[in-house]
């Protein structure tokens, strides 16, 4: 394994090791002491303090919500807002209790939950390729960026007459509305993650004999990756914005046409199930997408 | 280290009538203005200048990256025409691909020449094994000190065996000591590799104790205002910086760098500067300082 180019200069007396040694020095960490089980719950204890604080103020303050919703129904306040109606936390949980062995309400949430699985799908299939291509082609850009201006205002409950007229079934034009509602968020921040890539890398990659398509994988794309992500982020909260909506106005099944349907058969406990099952699915569904953005950025992870 | 091809032989850098303008809505500017410099295989050459002179424009259109407005740029014959793989090329703020892990970092050349998984692998634990980063090779660059990283770019651009370097103010981000040790480290590169070296600076201390020539620029629109060849014998150590020689040299390149400078101000210093440094200077002119 030697080679000509690594032949020393006769004069270069400096030893091999030199570069090895010199700079900073590498961080070693110490081999950990056998500490005991008290030691370590407590050094455990203080480098999560921030995190158990965190945790511990959100459950307490959870359940203050929780204890002032249960007073204000069971004592009936009336104070410029009516709690006359609204059902108490024990009874949205009796309802709660009766709707997990009820199979309607389970398809109600699994038919919402498919309506954007397909609308966020899609708006990130199309999406995510289309800003990258616009951020890297102008002539793209300048194509399609003005028409994309003029619909973005437009909010996805206003297109719901047009989608019902554009969609041959309820169930498409209900994940045609999903799908518009994330599609702009993905592609805006996806366009603005392009416009932000450092030009020293693409250079950098260049001058490393890096060609236009491994620029592009290599470099644009991961580069665009945080706002790709914050563009899923917002896009899958506007999906799911849009897809209650839609599903109140337009709706046969889903979560936002049992809430509306709760209400009109008068069923209050059910309408707060409805809600807080929406929000729920809301939260979770998020936090499903920071899960995958760790995942796909461990660099941005610490 | 087979993957390394011996340059002893290339690495010929030769600018000729070279000028560069930009186009602004007040006409071209001229950025640098016919200027002629070359490297020597093997040779280590840095060029200084004041602030602006257009030293990284030169640099940067021998990587490609620029074309000139007139005069040509040519490597071992052949004219350059965009960035390749044949010139490596350092970067002041590092610009490592914050992405991809150290040892990625370091591949990523050979994974664009096609070099199969385990064999670029291989060859980028060695090359971080040379600069002493092997313990770092699965960190990410945002973990790694400036030193670390700028030890980690010069790896990269090495790492597919280019003609030249060509490094823009590499050590400029860093703290004093780490640039010394950069120093050490590239001067010991370098003479493994017998690469050819443009490297700009405004560090004339820098600029003396690596190069084997150096070249200072005007004022802009930049040109060659002189070329120092730098006889200091090799290899070099940091006491060197004290000799009579060196001083010499530093004062000769000081005086020629100032005058630049204070003509890159547009007089601004002969008109009303004068009079107030004379005082901070505890009475000596000007003229006697520099």
């Amino acid at each position: 394994m030697s080679s000509p180019a690594l032949v020393r200069h006769p004069e270069d007396s400096m030893p091999a090791t030199a570069i090895a040694t010199a700079g900073p020095a590498p961080v070693v960490t110490p081999p950990a002491p056998p500490a005991s089980f008290g030691t370590l719950a407590l050094r455990w204890y203080r480098l999560n303090r921030a995190g158990l604080r965190a945790t511990a103020i959100g459950i307490i303050s959870l359940l203050a919500f929780l204890l002032v919703w249960h007073l204000l129904t069971t004592y009936r306040v009336v104070f410029f807002v009516r709690f006359t109606n609204v059902p108490s936390p024990l009874a949205v949980y009796a309802s709660f209790t009766k709707a997990m062995h009820d199979p309607k309400f389970l398809m109600h949430i699994l038919l919402s939950c498919r309506r954007i699985f397909i609308g966020f799908s899609l708006a990130a299939i199309i999406g995510v390729p289309l800003g990258l291509i616009m951020g890297r082609f102008k002539l793209v850009h300048e194509i399609i960026f003005p028409v994309a201006e003029v619909l973005r205002p437009i909010p996805a409950i206003a297109w719901v007459p047009m989608a019902i007229m554009l969609w041959p079934t309820n169930e498409q034009s209900i994940v045609f509305i999903t799908f518009l509602g994330s599609f702009f968020p993905i592609l805006v921040n996806t366009l603005h993650g392009m416009s932000l890539v450092d030009p020293v890398l693409v250079r950098a990659a260049q001058c490393l004999g890096a060609r236009e398509r491994s620029i592009f994988r290599e470099v644009y794309f991961p580069a665009s990756l945080p706002h790709i992500f914050t563009g899923l982020t917002v896009g899958m909260g506007v999906a799911w914005v849009s897809l209650i909506a839609a599903e109140m106005i337009s709706g046969q099944y889903g979560i936002g046409y049992f809430t509306w349907e709760a209400y009109s058969l008068v069923q209050y406990a059910d309408i707060a199930l409805g809600m807080i099952a929406i929000g729920v699915l809301g939260l979770g569904s998020s936090l499903l997408i920071r899960g995958a953005g760790q995942l796909v950025m461990p660099w941005r992870s610490t | 280290m087979s993957e390394m091809p011996a340059n002893a032989s290339k690495g010929h850098i030769e600018v000729r009538s070279f000028s560069l303008a930009y186009e602004t809505i007040e006409g071209p500017v001229q950025a640098v203005a016919d200027t002629q410099i070359h490297v020597k295989p093997g040779e280590f050459v840095s060029i200084v200048g004041p602030s602006g002179c257009g030293k990284s424009t030169l640099l940067n259109a021998v990587a490609g990256f620029l074309k000139p407005t007139t005069g040509m740029v040519t490597v071992d014959g052949e004219r350059v025409s965009g960035p390749s793989a044949e010139r490596g090329m350092v970067f002041q703020q590092y610009s490592l691909f914050p992405w991809k892990t150290v040892r990625e970092n370091v591949e990523f050349g050979l994974k664009m020449r096609g070099m199969p998984r385990s064999q670029r692998e291989r060859a980028a634990r060695t090359l971080l094994g040379l600069a002493g980063l092997e313990a770092f090779e699965k960190h990410y660059p945002e973990k790694l000190s400036g030193g670390m990283k700028q030890r980690v770019g010069i790896v990269r651009a090495l790492a597919t065996g280019p003609k030249v370097l060509l490094l823009d103010e590499p050590f400029g981000a860093l703290d004093a000591q780490t640039r010394v040790i950069m120093q050490q480290i590239l001067t010991n590169m370098w003479q493994r590799l017998k690469i050819s070296v443009l490297f700009v600076t405004h560090d004339i201390d820098e600029a003396i104790f690596l190069s084997d020539r150096v070249y200072c620029m005007t004022a802009r629109p930049g040109s060659i205002k002189a070329e120092i060849p730098i006889p200091l014998e090799r290899p070099r150590q940091q006491s060197m910086m004290m000799s009579s020689e060196f001083l010499a040299l530093r004062r000769g390149l000081m005086s020629l760098i100032r005058e630049e400078s204070l003509k890159a101000m547009g007089g601004e210093i002969n008109d009303m500067g004068m009079q107030g440094l004379n005082i901070e200077l505890h009475g000596h002119s000007l003229a006697d300082v520099i």
